[in-house]
């Protein structure tokens, strides 16, 4: 919404300055997004005196014009009649854009220079006279830009309204504002009616055939009108605030929407089939050409203004083609009229017609101002239009408006707002808004707020009207007493937040990735066509098709976030992120359900390179230790780790894919990626990742310390080299020692594995240590030896394992 | 006698002490103790003592000579281990070996950084669905269909009823159908809104607060907010409060803090305002707790929410907020935690 100083003037006296007038209109909740004087394309027009007018020697009616600007000579090609040496006029020097959308440019004009254009009053927006070239003051100083030499300054305020201000959707309703916190009054146009002949009712009719959708609409009838351009401080008013003038009629239903917030509509009375209006609901199917030439198929139940045969209007929204004012309308059918905002909003958007008379019926226009709109552009047409005024006026009010009143506690008030505020206060400040409040009893006061006010209903809307009046930084700031109780913090935020401390503790930096993706995330990564992921929620409005749907892992977005890295020679990542992931369901009426997902990933150097010894490649076994560690970390003790079957990988690389699991469920998964899903991604690089169910590892993980006694005895550990088939897997040959449940063996690790030379092939060789501690005492080396063997030999038959030669 | 036993000890003890070299001890030792030494000297020369006072030289004497036999080898010691570390000298310029310390995302220690302030004060902590229904983003907040409110967020739709949600605040109608007054809670979340620019990403996150009880005021939230400001900030950092719409509270403010670039002179990060705009905020809106079946005439409470990319870009200066969707590692290291 743009307000011109000049026009709100108009309303009520200003005496603010410019920069303390925003401000204060900013805290009174009608935001100033920016302050422009509407005069600035006039700083490169300057003040110049015609020293010279020579006559062009190519062309008859124009003259070349010695000019003088102050600090230098120039010359321009002048075509008006009325230039004379001596005299003093403005010159637009290049690059100055007119208001009518020209440029200046310097040039050359039938062969000669011509540096600027001497401008007529219209060509400056300053007046009508097109005749000639503006004549200036002689006192002015060549070389003023004539901004400053004619005092021209009319500051233009762009206000950011929220949508429950539509009475400030006009000129009048920031004047209120003004005079409310400025503590002086609004002068309202009082309009005088002229002299009418006829009578309406003799000449037209209105019938409403669904009022819920348009509770009121009033009209008048102006004849022997004459289609003409707006005199100059009409179209001044409304080019101040950026608004093309097009011609009296169109003009004056546009300045009285923007100074009353009541869009009107004129249409050709000789068009209107039967000479009447008939407003009903659009019919399924209706198709309608709307003032821009275009047709549109109506949405059902859009409102039509209809004469007697067709449409000739979506009501509230835009006029049609076909009863347009056009240069030789002599007689208008002016329309004021309430309607229902609900329906206009859904007629605006299914049209995708968004006008300024579509904008204020959707946020509601004062519905008692009807008439005096009406009335107010009535005789500005009949004025401005040298018509006659039809006398009376059609007002079908199927719905009228009922003043509603409002009971307002003083103590709930000042409960609410913290305030301390008697119930004269808080009338003054209602008074000041044009509220009227009567006291009820001391404590109650009732309230009824102006018609215009479509957004206060409840003593609460009163509150806030209160508290900007009295002003949101003078109330004090005290602290609420609340009882000291609290609850323990989620189970879930805090395991998220161990993760988060161990993976950033353990090298990876944590990431954050869009949680929708392309469409093509599940073929990309080759996932299996029953998988639970490719059920995707689909966006029904993406910004791109790579941003179509909603995640169901977080593996896509990692990827892509490595490709970036990559690309910018960010080689070794160590990344992860917590996120949820979606999952579609069955069921139309159920939310989709988020299931939260821990995904790491590491490509590149195991180490940064430094003078440390040999930087290596990152592999699968260096993501499996931080896997374990942070199983570990979580508590999460007896979880094993099983080879993916090659048939059973998707974007994971067969034979580097394992899988957490624990008793038989699985909570996680490790491996390589795929070759062919680092092609889909672009990467030329391997990655390895790790990705758990962060609800799963909530459900297995513990924060619970159970700290048991430090061992008193020392321990000594014995090793053993065995030969097996290479198919066995290691965890094999420890589990079976752990099973063997030898009291004395403390724990058993595996320290090497090798294949190749001299082993034979299909087998390795694979050394185990075994730690022996007694509880009770000091292990004799004899008692030690003894079990080491015992054990030994079970694992050898057990495995059918061989010793090193 | 030249000297007295304890004169000739102190020297030789002297000596040792200031020894460069295991020569040097070596030559002091056979000064004193040798053959021909000092001491063995002294020795020698007690038998022509008065035979009264034999017993206490020679004792004088052997002690003395223990003294100096225990500060040559000391001494030698110390000149072996000066020796050693002179062999296994370090270039102690050379950079260590690397550790491995990741980053915490910007965003999430911000969030840990507001949600910290706010459990301080004796806020829970809530979360909610990413995907909503209709009913809890939008009417529940008192936010009907066709009401022109919504222009004020554009939302991503997964059908008619589904929507991404656009603020944390649906939380607020989640937590209160479950729990009687007094609410504390903030609700830290992602959000989506349809909409991307040099400043908009479609996807952003918020903190949503909530409180409600007896008596709560528009003050209340005042304080509340002016102690989160001071302390997620600085104490210099004024607020503004002025007033605004937002369909689920009444009164509505935007809260507005003191630049903390240029602290209020006016700069390209404030518009040449002074002024931030950092939270909205307002008194709980009677229709959102009559949604949630709370007695309007028994309860008040306030609401407030804010960006957390907008606090982190003033927080570390980051001009750009597709920044941190990027997570490209140059920018993510510089957060450590």
């Amino acid at each position: 919404m743009k307000v011109s100083l000049s026009w709100l003037k108009e309303y009520v006296e200003v005496n603010l300055p410019t920069e303390d007038l925003a401000d204060a209109l900013t805290m009174a909740g009608l935001e100033v997004d920016s302050v422009e004087d509407r005069y600035d394309y006039l700083h490169s027009v300057l003040v110049a005196r015609v020293t010279a007018v020579n006559p062009h020697p190519n062309a008859d009616r124009l003259t070349c014009c010695d000019i003088d600007l102050g600090d230098r000579t120039t010359t321009v090609v002048c075509g008006a009649p009325n230039v004379q040496p001596g005299m003093l006029s403005p010159c637009a020097l290049p690059g100055t854009m007119l208001p009518d959308g020209r440029t200046i440019s310097a040039g050359i004009i039938r062969g000669e220079t011509s540096d600027g254009m001497l401008c007529s009053a219209l060509e400056l927006a300053l007046g009508d006279d097109a005749a000639g070239i503006m004549a200036l003051a002689a006192d002015l100083e060549p070389g003023t830009p004539l901004n400053r030499a004619l005092k021209l300054s009319d500051p233009v305020f762009e206000i950011d309204l929220t949508p429950n201000r539509p009475d400030c959707l006009s000129i009048i309703g920031v004047a209120r504002e003004v005079a409310a916190f400025q503590g002086t009054r609004v002068r309202y146009p009082q309009p005088e009616e002229p002299a009418t002949s006829g009578s309406i009712t003799d000449q037209t009719s209105v019938e409403i055939m669904d009022p819920d959708l348009c509770p009121r609409y009033t009209a008048r009838l102006i004849l022997d009108i004459e289609v003409a351009p707006s005199p100059f401080w009409l179209r001044d008013r409304l080019l101040s605030v950026g608004l093309k003038p097009i011609s009296n009629i169109v003009d004056i239903t546009n300045f009285v929407m923007l100074e009353s917030g009541q869009p009107l509509h004129a249409f050709d009375f000789d068009q209107l089939v039967e000479n009447r209006i008939v407003v009903r609901a659009a019919d399924a199917g209706e198709t309608f050409t709307t003032l821009d030439e275009k047709e549109r198929s109506m949405p059902q139940n859009a409102l039509m203004i209809c004469d007697g045969e067709k449409a000739v209007g979506i009501g509230g929204v835009m006029g049609g083609l076909n009863s347009e004012i056009e240069p030789d309308t002599r007689r208008v059918l002016l329309e004021s009229a309430c309607f229902n905002p609900i329906s206009i909003r859904k007629t605006a958007k299914e049209t995708g017609l968004n006008t300024d008379a579509s904008h204020r019926f959707e946020r509601g226009v004062d519905p008692a101002g009807t008439v005096l709109a009406l009335n107010r552009a009535a005789y500005l047409i009949a004025e401005l239009g040298g018509g006659h005024l039809v006398g009376g006026t059609i007002d079908e009010n199927p719905h009228p408006y009922e003043q509603q009143t409002i009971a307002l506690s003083v103590t709930a008030t000042n409960r609410r707002l913290g305030t301390d505020l008697s119930a004269d206060q808080i009338m003054a400040y209602l008074a000041a808004i044009e509220f009227e409040a009567s006291t009820v009893d001391p404590e109650v006061l009732s309230v009824q707020p102006p018609s215009c006010r479509v957004d206060v209903t409840r003593p609460e809307d009163l509150s806030e009207e209160i508290a900007r009046l009295y002003g949101y930084n003078n109330i004090s700031t005290t602290f609420p007493l609340v009882p000291a109780e609290g609850r323990r913090p989620e189970p879930v935020r805090v395991l998220r937040d161990r993760i988060r401390s161990f993976m950033t503790g353990h090298g990876f930096s944590e990431t954050v990735n869009y949680s929708f993706i392309g469409s093509d995330f599940a073929g990309h990564l080759g996932l299996p066509e029953d998988d639970a992921r490719r059920a995707s929620v689909p966006i029904l409005n993406p910004i791109s098709e790579d941003q179509a749907v909603m995640r169901t892992t977080l593996v896509p977005g990692l990827l892509e976030t490595m490709h970036r890295n990559l690309a910018v020679q960010n080689k070794t990542l160590r990344l992860y992120e917590v996120g949820n992931t979606f999952l579609a369901t069955d069921r139309a009426d159920s939310l989709p359900v988020e299931k939260e997902m821990l995904v790491a990933l590491w490509t590149g150097q195991r180490s940064p390179f430094s003078w440390h010894g040999k930087v290596e490649d990152c592999d699968f076994f260096d993501i499996k230790g931080v896997a374990e560690a942070l199983l570990e970390n979580l508590g999460i003790q007896s979880a094993v780790f099983t080879r993916v079957p090659a048939k059973a990988c998707d974007y994971t690389r067969p034979g580097a894919s394992a899988r957490v699991q624990l008793a038989g469920k699985t909570i996680g998964l490790l491996g390589e990626i795929a070759p062919a899903v680092l092609k889909q991604y672009d990467l030329k690089q391997g990655a390895f990742i790790m990705e758990f169910s962060v609800a799963a590892l909530l459900e297995v993980g513990t924060e619970d310390i159970d700290a048991r006694p430090i061992p008193k005895f020392p321990a000594t550990t014995r090793d053993i080299t065995l030969i097996i088939a290479d198919s066995i897997e290691s965890v094999n040959l420890t589990d079976f020692v752990e099973k063997l449940d030898e009291t004395l063996a403390e724990s058993v690790t595996i320290f090497d594995v090798y294949t190749g030379a001299p082993i034979e092939a299909g087998k390795k060789s694979v050394s185990i240590r075994i730690t022996y501690r007694s509880a009770t005492e000091t292990l004799e080396d004899n008692a030690v030896n003894d079990l080491h063997t015992s054990i030994s030999e079970k694992v050898i038959n057990a495995f059918d394992a061989a010793l090193p030669a | 006698m030249e000297n007295s036993i304890e004169q000739i000890q102190d020297d030789g003890l002297a000596e040792l002490e200031t020894a460069a070299d295991g020569d040097a001890v070596n030559e002091i030792t056979v000064k004193y103790l040798g053959r021909k030494g000092i001491v063995t000297r002294f020795l020698r020369n007690i038998s022509q003592l008065p035979p009264e006072e034999r017993p206490a030289a020679g004792k004088q004497a052997n002690l003395a000579k223990k003294a100096l036999e225990k500060a040559a080898s000391r001494a030698l010691e110390r000149i072996a281990a000066l020796e050693a570390a002179a062999v296994d000298q370090l270039d102690v310029s050379l950079p260590g070996r690397p550790t491995n310390q990741g980053t915490l995302h910007p965003v999430t220690r911000i969030t840990n950084e507001i949600c910290g302030i706010f459990a301080r004060l004796g806020f829970d902590i809530a979360e909610g669905p990413e995907i909503e229904t209709d009913y809890y983003n939008f009417e529940a907040l008192n936010i009907p269909k066709n009401h022109p409110a919504r222009d004020m967020q554009d939302t991503f739709y997964i059908s008619d009823n589904v929507v991404l949600r656009t603020h944390t605040s649906p939380t607020q109608p989640r937590v209160m159908e479950k729990q009687q007054p007094p609410v504390r809670i903030v609700a830290p979340g992602k959000v989506y809104r349809c909409d991307s620019d040099l400043t908009h990403t479609p996807m952003f996150h918020q903190v949503e607060g909530l409180l409600v009880d007896r008596n709560i005021s528009f003050g209340d939230l005042k304080g509340v907010l002016t102690t989160f400001v001071h302390q997620m900030f600085d104490k210099q950092t004024s607020l503004r409060f002025r007033p605004s719409f937002f369909p689920f509270t009444e009164p509505s403010a935007e809260v507005d803090i003191l630049c903390v670039m240029c602290r209020g002179k006016g700069c390209r990060v404030c518009s040449r305002t002074g002024w931030l705009e950092v939270l909205g905020s307002g008194m709980v809106h009677p229709a959102v707790f009559e949604n949630v079946g709370y007695d309007t005439s028994k309860y008040t409470g306030f609401a407030f929410g804010m960006g957390v990319e907008r606090i982190a870009m003033l927080k570390y200066g980051v001009d750009d907020i597709r920044k941190f969707f990027e997570n490209d590692l140059r920018f993510l290291r510089q957060f450590r935690t």
